[in-house]
């Protein structure tokens, strides 16, 4: 058994954050993730990170309203307030450790305009922005020598007496199984995106640590709220930036207009992510695209700005599409890129297992609402991430070790023995995972409706019983991928599960969940958060109020 | 149309294990990733295929490996420009320079123990200003390339040093380094320049231009390599044997336009150091035999005013 004061799952930004707060705390601090920390799913993050630098004349609380406006009135405004007053002090800290920020003609940092913000305030490197900063992340937590257990696959969380106190992990190198025991346990293990097909998020974007808090009792709220980027390319829903219209990028339909003038006349192709995927779809739907594409015009920014800023983004157009933006307009989508909801959180990242915090995508604060802001997800996970790491570290101190034995690991041992075993099916991992991604982008997409929702209900359910008649074709021991992934499509139909009860239970427009038989905001009955636990009958909902502190809800025009 | 991948696989379960080599047939076009034709056979063919993947768009890292013989990120190739001229079989395999682990799955511990090694995090002098750093946008630009790097390990898989000399921190790891001796926040630069001087360090690339070629993001690192040779000589580590072949080189062009390739090996080394003085007689011998000795007294050639013109005009820039 490997013993922790504070045990992190997950090594992106959310993660490492936590783990370097709690370790600059004085706490023992382990950290598990099943690739190295510099392959994790913040790398993916292009634009930007917002934050009101006071310096220069920007106010936090203008970014607070942006993002409460951008949420649909859903965020919490006492936690968007916590995020976006901390924001500043978090970018300059990743530039004292490294970051390569760009910068202005005086040498401070530079910014971009991003969508669904009054003022640019995102800052930047070039647009590799998640990329820069888990590097850096990473060498803080080389410089700080804390211990990564790097390729390892959480299986499940060690509950008693109601207390999460550890996890049981799977040595990918070797196949054993593990009991880690900690005082405090942080989910930190990022999205979903892999539920749905297809999807701009890494292959290992899998759910684990929402199913996990779900299994274990955990609350998940705001689980509707699956957010669709407006530019992903239709190849292989590869991700365009938003800094590509930050920098002033077009969007076109087929007549070649820039249709967001119907639809935003005064941010047009910077109004929040939730109006422009809609716009698309609508614009693609009224029969204005082009093979399920409208276009992104980045020509007249000229190659000198697009390789200077914009290169990662060209470099996909070119590979992915076979189009090079510099000399003509790339073929793009609404694609599924985030969750805004998950394991429901404090501001502190307390959920509501004791013992167990969440932080980063996996979590939900929220600060998000029904529609996140681009490049606040890069802020969230460093804020929370740090609060989280700090209040556990706190936590663990005032806790004693529970006296767990090592049933946990045995108990795992002979569940994947079983799974391994298993000869009487006939399904594979790819097929289930292929039907289930296709079934929730065809019903949980930009726009939804009761019929199709429930069809998805019916598919998922149906998906979880098939999914028991799994047979894993590799045996072996060493790098058992095939069994990791059969593990992970677990996870992601659990996952599935509770975003189709959730959005089912959302009677009302809001944000990213448009519903075609109910298109308009309730705020009478549905200002307040969905929240969804497990029980033996399958999930129960349960609500939660919005908190409102100074920003009252108002139509939303951009 | 059908493509055969005859991918290299090694499971180390079986009862004896050893590697060998399994085609697959997948149906391509003409923007097929190969990442995608890998994840195909995974996923419908045979389950038991390993390989590490996940971003799909060449930010993470995972997926290098080598393909017809040479290191390429599988999530950034297209299977149709790796076709030969004739048949329809591409080869693939695990990275090099690194142990399999199972199929296309290499131990990467090593090579983070050589990024470590670099003590690659910021090293400023003092505590840190209120705000942030003030520096130009030129030298952050400048180092956008650099940071560009994925740790994906193709220039290490396909390094010709690293292929006989497990010391050499290698490409991935240095340009790692120059990373920090280029970034003005950076006030560790003398002591990282002293230990990259070492053996093992900058003066063991042979600047075969592999780690350039097989770069997925354009980091150059040999190109980096040579920026942090340049940057030790200015820091006044001069007296390794690199350093003193490059200083002796240039010495040499400059006095005759060509290379004395006699005293070349002289300079560098110094006249008085027997042993290596020593080492260099067969090599002598040898070329005498194949008629390929240099020339005893080195002429200059015609017109080397205008080679050292040259000199000028670049010493002067500097």
């Amino acid at each position: 058994m490997i013993d922790q004061d504070v045990l992190v799952i997950g090594a992106g930004l959310a993660g490492m954050r936590a783990a370097l707060a709690a370790a600059e705390n004085g706490s023992s601090v382990a950290v598990i993730t099943k690739v190295y920390p510099v392959r994790s799913h913040s790398n993916a993050a292009q634009g930007g990170i917002n934050a009101a630098l006071t310096d220069r004349g920007d106010k936090w609380e203008d970014h607070a309203y942006d993002t409460v406006k951008g949420s649909d009135y859903l965020g919490d405004q006492d936690a968007i307030s916590v995020m976006c007053e901390e924001a500043g002090q978090e970018v300059i800290n990743m530039e004292h450790y490294g970051t390569i920020f760009s910068r202005d003609d005086s040498g401070h940092l530079g910014v971009r305009a991003f969508g669904g913000q009054r003022q640019a305030r995102t800052f930047f490197v070039a647009d590799f922005t998640g990329q820069a900063l888990l590097h850096v992340l990473h060498e803080q937590v080389l410089k700080h020598k804390v211990k990564v257990y790097e390729e390892w696959f959480v299986l499940s969380l060690v509950m008693e007496d109601g207390e999460c106190c550890g996890v049981t992990a799977m040595d990918m190198r070797t196949g054993e199984i593990h009991t880690f025991r900690a005082k405090a346990v942080i989910l930190a293990s990022g999205g979903l995106g892999r539920v749905f097909e297809p999807s701009t998020n890494a292959l290992i974007c899998t759910g684990d640590g929402m199913a996990q808090a779900y299994r274990a009792g955990g609350s998940l709220m705001d689980m509707e709220m699956v957010q669709y980027h407006p530019t992903t390319l239709k190849s292989n829903g590869a991700l365009m930036s938003e800094a590509a219209r930050g920098e002033g990028g077009y969007l076109l339909n087929s007549e070649g207009e820039r249709f967001m003038k119907k639809y935003a006349p005064n941010m047009m192709e910077l109004a929040s992510r939730d109006v422009v995927s809609r716009a698309e779809q609508t614009e693609i739907n009224e029969g204005r695209g082009v093979n399920g594409c409208v276009f992104l015009d980045c020509r007249h920014l000229g190659e000198k700005v697009i390789n200077e800023r914009l290169v990662t983004i060209r470099e996909a157009g070119i590979d992915f599409a076979g189009a090079d933006m510099v000399y003509e307009p790339v073929p793009i989508r609404p694609g599924m890129h985030y969750i805004m909801g998950g394991i429901q959180t404090t501001v502190d990242g307390v959920t509501n297992v004791p013992g167990l915090y969440a932080a980063g995508e996996t979590a939900c604060v929220s600060v998000h609402g029904g529609n996140r802001l681009g490049a606040n997800s890069l802020l969230d996970t460093l804020v929370f991430g740090k609060r989280s790491g700090l209040h556990a570290a706190e936590y663990s101190k005032k806790t004693t070790a529970k006296n767990i034995g090592d049933s946990s690991a045995k108990d795992e041992k002979v569940r994947i023995q079983a799974l391994l075993d298993r000869t009487d099916g006939n399904e594979a991992f790819g097929k289930i995972r292929l039907e289930m991604g296709q079934t929730m982008n065809e019903h949980l997409a930009v726009y939804r409706d009761q019929q199709g929702m429930e069809k998805a209900r019916e598919k998922i359910k149906e998906l979880q019983g098939r999914y028991q008649n799994v047979i894993v074709q590799d045996k072996g021991k060493t790098f058992n991928t095939n069994l990791i992934f059969t593990l992970e499509l677990g996870f992601m139909l659990d996952c599935a599960e509770a975003i189709v009860a959730s959005a089912l239970e959302r009677k009302e427009s809001r944000g990213a969940h448009t519903r075609k038989d109910m298109p308009k905001r309730d705020d009478e009955n549905w200002l307040k958060h969905v929240v969804v636990t497990r029980t033996e009958g399958g999930p129960s909902i349960s609500y939660k109020p919005v908190v409102i502190t100074q920003w009252e809800p108002q139509e939303r025009k951009y | 149309m059908e493509v055969t991948l005859n991918v290299k696989r090694y499971d180390p379960d079986s009862s004896k294990p050893a590697a060998y080599y399994q085609e697959y047939t997948v149906e391509v076009n003409d923007t097929t990733i190969l990442l995608d034709s890998l994840i195909q056979v995974r996923e419908q063919i045979d389950e038991t295929l390993t390989l590490r993947c996940s971003c799909r768009a060449a930010i993470c890292g995972s997926c290098a490996m080598r393909v017809n013989g040479h290191a390429v990120l599988a999530c950034k190739t297209k299977v149709m420009e790796l076709l030969p001229k004739s048949g329809n079989t591409i080869t693939i395999e695990p990275a090099g320079n690194m142990p399999v682990i199972k199929d296309l799955v290499v131990e990467f511990n090593v090579f983070w123990d050589k990024v470590k090694a670099v003590k690659p995090w910021l090293q400023p002098q003092g505590p840190p200003p209120q705000a942030e750093y003030i520096a130009s946008n030129e030298a952050m630009q400048h180092l956008v390339g650099v940071t560009g790097c994925i740790m994906c390990g193709a220039c290490v898989s396909d390094c010709t040093v690293l292929e006989v000399d497990k010391n050499f921190l290698g490409p991935a790891a240095l340009a790692k380094a120059y990373r920090f001796v280029a970034d003005p926040r950076d006030d560790a630069d003398s002591v990282r320049l002293g230990e990259l001087n070492e053996y093992g360090g900058i003066w063991d690339c042979t600047r075969c231009m592999q780690c350039v070629e097989v770069c997925p993001k354009g980091v150059d690192p040999m190109g980096r390599i040579m920026a942090l040779r340049d940057k030790a000589m200015q820091y006044g580590y001069q007296n390794t044997y690199g350093a003193r072949h490059a200083t002796a080189f240039t010495e040499l062009i400059k006095h005759g336009g060509t290379l004395d390739e006699l005293r070349l090996p002289i300079k560098t080394y110094g006249m008085f150091n027997i042993k290596q003085m020593v080492k260099l007689i067969p090599i002598g011998i040898r070329s005498q035999l194949k008629g390929k000795r240099p020339p005893i007294f080195h002429k200059a050639i015609p017109g080397v005013e205008n080679v050292r013109r040259i000199f000028k005009k670049v010493e002067n820039k500097r």
